[in-house]
């Protein structure tokens, strides 16, 4: 299980690219595996106003279905048109081709609320809990 | 053996049904019906000989599973058995003849059966009074919502947010949305139960009710019980009880004496009812004193030794089901209630919490119990230590099938990694319960050993492992001839 190095983290178990003011985010490859097959993904339209924290889209997989969070506020400026017809991209590749908004984020604060990788691990690890040994690596190629 | 679908075998001229002609003519029949509700095409209906359709259906309800074919663990669902007596006296054709339209003389026995099936839930509740109404429980919650609302508005408040736990059933932030409301969260702590200080943070004077479900999906009683209470009370919201698990509790706490306002409870589950496959069910919803008058009406009342429908409930919410419910749904239940008695719901109660830590203490080596201590009439446990050979919950559930058994309630509640939730009920004996134990055991064997085939099965059902994700992905919805031709293709 991944968790890229150069990739910001939400509780929710969503990743963020950071470029100047656009955030890209999808969901983690914890998050895929925990999910299972993904079989719908429900993005929002481009230029919808979307608020840090709350759901900004869907995420159905075969048994559940997970409320996909907005990271940062700001506005929408473009979604992954690939996964309406693919939606296991998100299963093959979640911080590649499996990326699902595009957005322009309007409080650099908000930034702050954001995990580190290391952060983000100690969670990962925390939800095993006593179950399962969840191995995660600190994979720098990953996502290059 | 092979089952082609009813389209499949079809040959034109064989259909089995011959009808009257008409006694008026073509154009006179068409002439009432309006043109845009008519057919331009053919029907298309399969043409089956009557022996060929007696078969397909015969083959088809063998390959069901069902309680008298073995165990059925379905966690949350509680599937005890139905006694055949209760079936035979809802068959009755002097009940089954009765039309709803008849005038209160002349079903009086009718009405008296649903009054005092209203008074034994009443009796085994501590609530004030019942609508037997609503015909599962998600429509008792709505029931119950839209009874909330009419309360608040008649005291001149408008609330709008409910509180629902992390472990509630889907349906409780459904329903709530269901009437325009706004469903909160609240998570539970480290023992699986509501967190008391973050309920505390979100009851305010917004909040309608708190929607409950005990024991908790978990299995567990909320040991906070009267903190919780005086949280909610305090905002001024109503405490709903989410009765899915009533049988737990049946003798041993009444849910109107602890504090709850208003709840359902599920006959098909408590009572013994059928599941049907969706079809009729029963979710009465009960209320103290202060909510009675919002009630859904007709509500059929005594008077002396007489019976008849009552209208004259000026606050009520009105009609929330065709006629007065599902009758025969609730003739069974109230069979299950007379036929057991004050005593043998006891008993049942005692045996469903026996039964299932039994199986919880039987089988926890193999699959731990994430909040393990006793609990109630149910149990979740984990397969996540499996995660490491690939394993989940639902490789799990399938190759219970080949050993004869219906699966456990797989990824439900919420909160717990690769959840396989079990609930034996009071009707299995200790001999089913080891068989079963013994075949979970097995199975955990058979993941260290060879993962590859639990990862497959089921290998002995007729229909073998489905592609889940090919279906809700591309999912075919129409019978064609092309998708047929596909399949056979394959």
């Amino acid at each position: 299980m991944s968790i890229p190095v150069d990739l910001m983290y939400t509780r929710e178990h969503e990743w963020v690219l950071i470029e100047d003011d656009i955030a890209t985010f999808g969901i983690t490859d914890f998050a895929q595996s925990e999910l299972g097959d993904i079989v719908f993904v429900e993005l929002p339209e481009t230029e919808t106003p979307v608020e840090q924290n709350e759901p900004a889209g869907t995420i159905e997989a075969v048994k559940t279905v997970a409320d996909l969070f907005a990271p940062l506020s700001g506005e929408v400026v473009e979604v992954n048109e690939l996964l309406a017809d693919d939606p296991d991209t998100v299963n093959r590749d979640p911080y590649g081709d499996g990326w699902m908004v595009k957005l322009r984020f309007s409080d650099k604060t908000e930034l702050e609320d954001l995990l580190t990788p290391e952060e983000y691990k100690e969670i990962v690890d925390e939800s095993g809990e006593d179950e399962i040994e969840v191995d995660v690596v600190l994979d720098e190629e990953e996502n290059e | 053996m092979p089952n082609p679908l009813l389209f499949e075998i079809a040959k034109k001229g064989r259909g089995s049904r011959h009808l009257p002609d008409l006694d008026s003519s073509e154009s006179e029949v068409l002439a009432s019906i309006p043109e845009r509700y008519r057919r331009d095409g053919e029907i298309g209906l399969p043409e089956v000989a009557e022996l060929d359709l007696a078969r397909h259906i015969e083959r088809l309800s063998r390959r069901n599973f069902y309680i008298e074919q073995d165990f059925y663990p379905l966690g949350s669902c509680t599937m005890k058995y139905n006694p055949k007596l209760h079936e035979r006296i809802a068959s009755n054709p002097l009940i089954t003849g009765l039309h709803p339209g008849l005038p209160d003389e002349t079903v009086q026995g009718a009405l008296r059966l649903l009054v005092e099936l209203e008074e034994c839930l009443c009796g085994i509740t501590g609530m004030n009074a019942f609508t037997l109404q609503p015909a599962a429980g998600a429509h008792g919650e709505f029931t119950a919502m839209r009874i909330i609302e009419a309360y608040y508005k008649k005291k001149g408040e408008r609330r709008t947010k409910v509180i629902t736990t992390d472990s509630a059933h889907g349906t409780n932030p459904a329903s709530v949305r269901r009437i325009g409301w706004e469903p909160v969260e609240v998570r539970s702590n480290k023992r699986g139960e509501v967190d008391l200080a973050e309920l505390a943070a979100l009851c305010d004077g917004n909040t309608a009710a708190f929607m409950l479900t005990l024991p908790n999906t978990l299995g567990l009683f909320e040991s906070q019980l009267p903190g919780i209470m005086e949280i909610v009370h305090g905002a001024g919201a109503q405490m709903y009880l989410d009765g899915a698990n009533l049988n737990a509790l049946l003798g041993l706490v009444r849910p109107g004496d602890v504090g709850f306002d208003v709840m359902h409870s599920n006959v098909h589950k408590t009572f013994s009812t059928p599941h049907g496959g969706g079809g009729p069910g029963a979710g009465p919803v009960g209320v103290r004193e202060h909510l009675a008058p919002f009630l859904p009406r007709p509500r059929a009342v005594r008077e002396g030794d007489h019976y008849r429908w009552d209208n004259d409930y000026p606050d009520s919410i009105g009609r929330i089901h065709a006629q007065f419910g599902n009758f025969a749904v609730l003739l069974r239940a109230y069979a299950y209630i007379r036929h057991h008695g004050a005593d043998g719901l006891r008993e049942v109660q005692r045996h469903a919490i026996l039964n299932a830590n039994y199986l919880r203490k039987r089988i926890e080596k193999a699959f731990p119990v994430p909040y393990e201590r006793v609990g109630m009439h149910e149990f979740v446990s984990s397969a996540a230590i499996y995660r490491e050979q690939g394993v989940r919950a639902g490789d799990v559930g399938k190759r219970l099938l080949d050993y004869g058994f219906y699966a456990p309630t797989i990824a439900f509640p919420l909160i717990v990694r690769e959840a396989l939730m079990i609930e034996p009920t009071e009707t299995e004996s200790k001999e089913t319960l080891d068989r079963f134990a013994d075949a979970m055991n097995a199975v955990a064997d058979e993941i260290r050993r060879d993962p590859e085939m639990v990862k497959s099965a089921p290998h002995t059902t007729v229909v073998k492992r489905v592609n889940e994700s090919l279906a809700s992905r591309k999912p075919v919805l129409k019978w064609s001839d092309a998708a047929s031709t596909n399949e056979k293709a394959k």
